[in-house]
This record gives C-alpha cells, sequence and structure tokens, in this order.
C-alpha cells in the first residue's frame, strides 16, 4: 500500500488528474473518491457547510461523438435523479438528490453515513478468522460459526433479513437497481451513532439498509428484471465467503415476504441462475 | 435597520445570501407593486413564509438560481424572480408567484437578496429593508434556521403532492409518516430538493 501510494501515476488514465470540475466546483478542489467506468465520485458539501454530500460528475468522453455523449450524460443522470427522487417520495432509503445539473453532467447526493455490507461481511469473516478449507462442507463451516457465537450469528440474519426486505421494497415501488452489488448496500449505523469511528465492530451489524449508485437503475416491474436484481447480489454474496451464501437465503427468504408477488421472482431466480451456470459452462 | 443573515453556498462563496425576515407587515401591496413595476431598487425574492419548509428548501431553489444566472440559463429576468420560479415544482412562473411570492395582503415576509455585485453586502440590505418594509425584522437565525417558522407544512405538502399517508405499502419511516416534526420535515425536504432539482428536465 504504502509504496503504491508514494508512486501514484504510472498506469493511471491521465483523464483522471486532467479534469476541470464544472461550475459551481471549478475551484473547490475536490478529492477523488472513487473513479468508475462512467462517473467521478467526490465528497464534498452542499447547500450548507454542514450537509455532506456526494458529488457524481460525468466527464465528457473524448470517444464519443460530443452531440451524442452529451446526449447519453444527460439521459443518465436525470434517470438516476428521477429514480432517487421516486424513491424517496415512496419511502424506500436512498439518499435524497440535492442538486444537479444534467447539461454540465454533475449529480450531487446525499452523504450515507456507515459502511457497505460488502465491508461488513469482509470484517465479519475476518474476524471469525474463517478460512475455507478443503474438504469441508459449506454447511459445516456455517454451522460452526452458529456454534461460536450465537448472538452474532442472530444479529447477522437480521441484517441479511433487512437486506432482503429493503431489496423487496424498492421492487414493490417499481424499480429495479441494475447492480446490485454489495458494495452497493450501505449499513447506516442507528441515530446516534453516525459519527464515523474505525473501533466499531458488532455495531455494525445494527442500522438500517440504505440503497446507492443508482447509475444503472431503470422503473420496471418485470419478474426478469427483478430476478437478475437478485442474482447479481447471490453472485456478489458468493465471492465474498462460502459461508455468506448460506447467509444469503435469509436474505431471499425474508425478500420472498417482502411483497405481493415476490414469490413468483424467487421462481423465477431458478431460470436465471441455471442459465448463468450454462453460459459460465459454454463461455 | 433590519436583521439580516448571511450564509455562503459551498462552491458559491463568491455570491453570498442575504435573508432577512418580517412580521407585521403593513406595505406588502407597495412591495409587490415595485416587483410588478421591475423598480431595480427592489430586485428581491420576496416569499410567502407559509410556503417555506426548511433551509435545506430554500437554498437549494437558491444556488440553482444562482447557478443557471451565472450560466445564462435562467428563464426570467434575475435571480431573485428566478428564485421564485424555481421553487415550484411546475413550469408555470404566473402560478409559481401566486404560490411563493407574496400577495398584496402578506403580513409575513421572506426577503432573500443574492450580492451579485459587492456593494450589496449585509449592511446595504439591512439599510435598504429596513428603510422601505413597513414591519418588523425577526432573526432569521446564525444558519438561517427559522426560514421554517411560519411554514404551512399541509400545504407545501399539496404543493409538492407528497402524500401525508406516505406510499402504498409502506413500513416505518416511511416518506412522510412522522408526528416528529424535525423528521417529517426532513423527510420532505429530501424529496423536495430532488423536485426542485428536477424541475423541467
Ligand atoms: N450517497 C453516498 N453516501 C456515501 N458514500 C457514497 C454515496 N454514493 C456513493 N458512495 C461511495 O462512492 C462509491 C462509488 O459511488 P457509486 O457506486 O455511486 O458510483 P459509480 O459506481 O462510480 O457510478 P456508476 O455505477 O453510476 O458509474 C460507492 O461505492 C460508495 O463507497
Ligand atoms: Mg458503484
Amino acid at each position: 500500500m504504502a509504496s503504491e501510494s508514494a508512486d501514484p501515476l504510472p498506469h493511471a488514465p491521465e483523464s483522471q488528474y486532467t479534469h476541470t470540475l464544472p461550475l459551481p466546483f471549478t475551484n473547490s478542489d475536490l478529492a477523488v473518491l472513487t473513479q468508475g467506468a462512467e462517473a467521478l465520485v467526490y465528497r464534498t458539501t452542499f447547500l450548507t457547510p454542514h450537509t455532506p454530500c456526494v458529488l457524481k460528475y460525468r466527464p465528457p468522453k473524448p470517444y464519443r461523438h460530443p452531440i451524442l455523449d452529451k446526449r447519453l450524460t444527460k439521459a443518465r443522470l436525470l434517470a438516476e435523479a428521477r429514480v432517487l427522487v421516486k424513491c424517496r417520495r415512496e419511502g424506500v432509503k436512498v439518499p435524497a438528490v440535492l442538486g444537479g445539473d444534467w447539461e454540465m453532467g454533475w449529480l450531487v447526493l446525499e452523504w450515507i453515513e456507515g459502511r457497505t455490507v460488502r465491508k461488513v461481511l469482509d470484517e465479519w469473516v475476518h474476524r471469525l478468522g474463517l478460512r475455507a478449507r478443503d474438504g469441508r462442507d459449506v454447511v459445516d463451516l456455517a454451522d460452526e460459526v452458529v456454534q461460536r457465537d450465537e448472538g452474532e450469528m442472530r444479529r447477522l440474519l437480521g441484517l441479511m433479513g433487512r437486506v432482503g426486505r429493503a431489496v423487496g421494497r424498492l421492487h414493490e415501488v417499481g424499480v429495479c437497481h441494475g447492480d446490485l452489488t454489495t458494495s452497493n448496500l450501505m449499513v447506516r449505523p442507528p441515530g446516534d451513532l453516525q459519527e464515523p469511528g474505525p473501533e466499531r465492530t458488532e455495531d455494525d451489524l445494527e442500522g438500517e439498509i440504505v440503497l446507492i449508485d443508482f447509475g444503472l437503475a431503470t422503473q420496471t416491474i418485470h419478474e426478469e428484471d427483478r430476478a437478475v436484481d437478485l442474482y447479481v447480489l447471490e453472485r456478489a454474496f458468493a465471492a465474498t465467503h462460502p459461508a455468506a451464501e448460506h447467509l444469503f437465503q435469509e436474505v431471499l427468504r425474508v425478500y420472498g415476504e417482502s411483497f405481493k408477488g415476490a414469490k413468483v421472482v424467487l421462481k423465477r431466480l431458478a431460470d436465471v441462475r441455471l442459465r448463468g451456470r450454462k453460459r459460465t459452462m459454454i463461455g | 435597520m433590519a436583521k439580516v443573515r448571511t450564509i455562503n453556498l459551498p462552491h458559491y462563496t463568491a455570491y453570498p445570501v442575504h435573508i432577512c425576515m418580517f412580521k407585521d407587515v403593513k406595505n406588502a401591496a407597495f412591495l409587490r407593486k415595485q416587483l410588478l413595476e421591475a423598480n431595480p431598487e427592489f430586485d428581491y425574492a420576496f416569499l410567502d413564509p407559509t410556503m417555506i419548509l426548511t433551509p435545506q428548501h430554500i437554498l437549494s431553489a437558491t444556488l440553482l438560481s444562482l447557478h443557471l444566472h451565472l450560466t445564462s440559463r435562467a428563464k426570467t429576468r434575475t435571480p431573485h424572480s428566478e428564485l421564485v420560479f424555481r421553487l415550484h415544482p411546475n413550469n408555470n412562473i404566473g402560478e409559481s408567484y401566486r404560490k411563493f411570492g407574496i400577495s398584496d395582503d402578506s403580513d409575513r415576509i421572506i426577503a432573500v437578496k443574492l450580492s451579485l455585485t459587492p456593494e450589496i453586502t449585509n449592511e446595504s440590505v439591512g439599510q435598504h429593508l429596513g428603510s422601505v418594509v413597513e414591519g418588523e425584522s425577526v432573526d432569521v437565525g446564525e444558519g438561517v434556521e427559522n426560514v421554517g417558522m411560519w411554514c404551512d407544512v399541509e400545504k407545501v405538502k399539496k404543493v409538492y403532492k407528497l402524500d401525508s399517508n406516505g406510499g402504498k405499502g409502506r413500513e416505518g419511516g416511511t416518506a412522510v409518516n412522522g408526528n416528529a416534526p424535525t423528521n417529517e420535515r426532513k423527510e420532505m425536504e429530501a424529496v423536495m430538493s430532488g423536485v426542485i432539482t428536477l424541475k423541467g428536465s
């Protein structure tokens, strides 16, 4: 890590360092939080000095025709903002839209405190010193975990249930996320715990689920889109640790009870899984 | 001399925002007439405080108005008229003025003035408004936290189409579920900033 940060430039795309942010951020001297394929993400404040926020900027793509590029950027930012406002109206936990300018390519969202589900799961795995061992059955492993700390397992299953309910609520209001990974689910600590502290451990398992990154979201009620959301999330769980796959059953169980029509989605998920497996066997 | 609070919008700190509140106003008709006649001495946003919910509410419309003005995309003559326009979710300028502007019999007023030129200062605004508004100046608060104190929450919900029963199939913590007023306002302003941002798109 240290050597990496000492010499950060060699392979980084030049564009990362030459972007001039549009108004009003041009002279704000902001540090990049993440750089995705399409968007640069910054942390800053907006409207008041005490309102932390995320700035998402989609810079012009030099390899695209400028008019087409502008149109695409505008369409995507607008779609993202519209979905977020719709969710907020319906009481689905997502960041608020604080501002935006589609012509200039930026969107400002409420800052969500907490950690991603991915981080929480990784830390849980690390905490228990779990390692996938040859010849051990995943379920055995999970049983062992249950025995080791029943209380923690209960809290973890509670968290999984809240993930299932959050995704269910999203689908119920007619939105599919489109990129439902564990990195796009945040666990926001309960009210008074909101100061970020590196020392929190088991408290991470409390808190409400907030969905983020609606850059690929669509307004749809199709079972197929809903099932694909679940499938993507399932793959993300599996990638964390074999024991996390076991946890995912609890996500699905609560999802299945979260709205009328959820059971049908679970059936459809089985088809999607099958296709996913075939694709990996052929490809 | 009226009590003026001056704040800086992050990223637009070169254009301070001055805000004043008045009660027991006696000459709203006169003030409104100056606006209608586009008297350059009266380039303010005079707002109906029953329609202003929170600082975030008024500031999201203020920032966008300023931003659109500075980038030559405003739909109205000045950033102050733009502010009144931006507050309304619909694209009808007259309707925006009727809902968010003052009327001839308003007895409470919020006045907003942007420093687009250096001679507009906290003092100059306080001096001018103190001399032309016949009413009692009320402190807006250091973080302009008092802008929402005269709000008619139900009226605001109606204009922004915020369903007071929350969305369908809700669970605890829905859009506007609260009995706790601060929580309810927080949920409301979260939607309203988004609506203001999406206006006209
Ligand atoms: N509202 C938020 N509050 C806190 N952190 C956030 C928020 N939005 C994003 N982040 C952080 O920034 C990271 C990247 O954000 P996001 O996923 O929205 O952008 P992206 O993946 O680059 O965008 P896109 O997928 O639209 O191209 C997230 O994984 C998260 O860590
Ligand atoms: Mg992302």
